[in-house]
């Protein structure tokens, strides 16, 4: 299959859906277009290794994307075994799981990756490379980004606090996150278990935290404490959340920004 | 008054009796397990048996106490709001004790009787009802493996209409949740700790082996004192 190719190389991104006609190129190409303009690095890939099987069916296909960093990079906090299984393995999994179901159900073609969390939720989840990619040493949030958790929160060490209390006191498997509140327009932090996504609230998530067993087993056994300490202290990206702040802002109206007076 | 208590109070058949607090709340401890960690070997690793009791069962008695001994305040000083707030804590730790009590007498070492299917009544009951034993594993194994998140697998018996039910509970709930009248026979425990270092997240390897080491013999104990 194609998708897996594409999900070795870092060039198919994981929004992006390719196409791939089982017909040869001299035959008229039946292809499924959809326009989404959610996903601007959407990119049609025709991949010609692929010799005709006389099926004429279209598959939307979703590749699996390398974390934005070595696997061992996060080294002493995160092993490079746990970040190996926990992408390789389980992560995979899931976007196979969701390959699987696309090739199934025909109404979801063409969704966005926003639109299929919402459509399926809960089932077969796939958005976790979301939130896989925004670990990578950070410290502190830093403008935009650190006010508005000020403003929010009191200040960045009552966040922290309230952060790692919600991650301890989560029963069972599941995940914490930083959210944009679409209607109370402000940052909160919110739970949810198994593999719910915010999105389905409506609301954006900027940070996000995995809480199953899984994710710190290996390196951590059952301290969970002391994961999710070192989370806070030294693997959050702060920069791509500030990434993911700002393109929120753009669905929420969060005020005037401040202009200096000259 | 604490004598009394001690005689007449129902508690769960494996904890052993803890402190007595002033007011007569019974407090947990870990029951000892009746075997060595190592000895469910190769289908549970002793690394995981030693973690999986002295590491997440004690935390779960830990908070479960702590949880009770705030409740037993919030009761005395008629708070009903932080009464009702502790009720998760209590269904999850609690339900987490209930739950691995039950496990620990569910294994057994192969030498000591492990993985023997079950015989007379037990053996006859999963017959009529199932079909057959390899029937009634592969049923709990397909739920068991697709359980999202973490959560129990258990063989269970209806003690009002003396049916055996297989039956899945998430998180830490207890069977009765599932219904007031099933009392368990087996659970397999199927969060992650319970497998991962061993299994990795091959969830359905771990279901598959664990029957080697599961004690039949406190399953139809169970049952016959349920079904007579």
């Amino acid at each position: 299959m194609s998708w897996s190719s594409c999900g070795s190389s870092s060039i198919c991104s994981w929004s992006s859906i390719s196409y791939v006609p089982h017909d040869p190129p001299s035959k008229l190409l039946k292809r499924r277009f959809t326009p989404s303009i959610a996903q601007p690095r959407w990119k049609p890939r025709r991949d010609y290794s692929h010799i005709n099987r006389g099926v004429s069916k279209v598959f939307g296909y979703y590749g699996l994307k390398n974390p934005p960093y070595k696997l061992d990079a996060l080294e002493p906090y995160l092993s490079r075994r746990t970040l190996e299984v926990h992408w390789g393995v389980h992560h995979r999994g899931y976007v196979e799981a969701l390959n699987k179901q696309l090739e199934k159900n025909d109404t979801l073609y063409g969704c966005t990756m926003d639109e299929l969390i919402k459509v399926s939720y809960n089932n077969g989840n796939p958005f976790i490379e979301f939130n896989n990619a925004a670990q990578e040493a950070g410290d502190m949030p830093t403008l935009g980004l650190l006010q508005q958790i000020e403003k929010d929160f009191g200040s960045f060490t009552n966040f922290k606090e309230k952060f790692i209390e919600a991650a301890l006191t989560l029963f069972g498997s599941g995940w914490v996150w930083l959210v944009l509140k679409r209607d109370a327009k402000c940052l909160a932090i919110v739970k949810t278990s198994n593999a719910i996504n915010p999105l389905v609230w409506n609301d954006i998530p900027i940070m996000s935290l995995d809480v199953w067993e899984h994710s710190y087993y290996l390196d951590y056994r059952n301290d969970k404490a002391k994961y999710v300490n070192n989370f806070m202290n030294h693997l959050v990206s702060w920069n791509a959340a500030a990434v993911r702040m700002v393109r929120a802002q753009a669905f929420v109206n969060l005020g005037e920004p401040k202009i200096p007076v000259a | 008054m604490a004598l009394r208590t001690l005689l007449t109070r129902k508690n769960l058949a494996n904890s052993p009796m803890g402190m007595l607090g002033l007011r007569g709340l019974q407090t947990f401890s870990l029951p000892d397990l009746p075997y060595d960690y190592g000895t469910l070997e190769p289908a549970i690793s002793g690394d995981i048996m030693q973690l999986h009791h002295q590491k997440h069962h004690q935390t779960y008695i830990t908070n479960y106490n702590k949880a009770l001994e705030q409740l037993d305040d919030a009761v005395a000083k008629g708070d009903a709001s932080a009464a009702v707030k502790l009720q998760s804590a209590i269904k999850f730790n609690g339900g987490g004790h209930v739950n691995h009590s039950i496990f620990w007498k569910n294994l057994a070492p192969i030498r000591e009787g492990g993985g023997e299917p079950p015989k007379s009544s037990l053996g006859w009951a999963i017959d009529n009802h199932f079909g057959s034993l390899e029937v009634l594993i592969q049923k709990m194994n397909a739920e068991g493996a697709a359980l999202q998140g973490s959560g129990w697998v258990w063989l269970g018996v209806d003690k009002e209409f003396k049916r055996l039910v297989v039956e899945t509970t998430a998180n830490q709930d207890p069977l009765v949740t599932k219904g007031p009248s099933l009392v368990p026979l087996l659970g397999i425990d199927v969060w992650e700790h319970a497998y991962y270092l061993q299994y990795k997240n091959v969830r359905p390897d771990y279901l598959k082996n664990i029957w080697k080491v599961i004690n039949w013999k406190y399953a139809s104990e169970v049952y016959e004192k349920e079904c007579p």
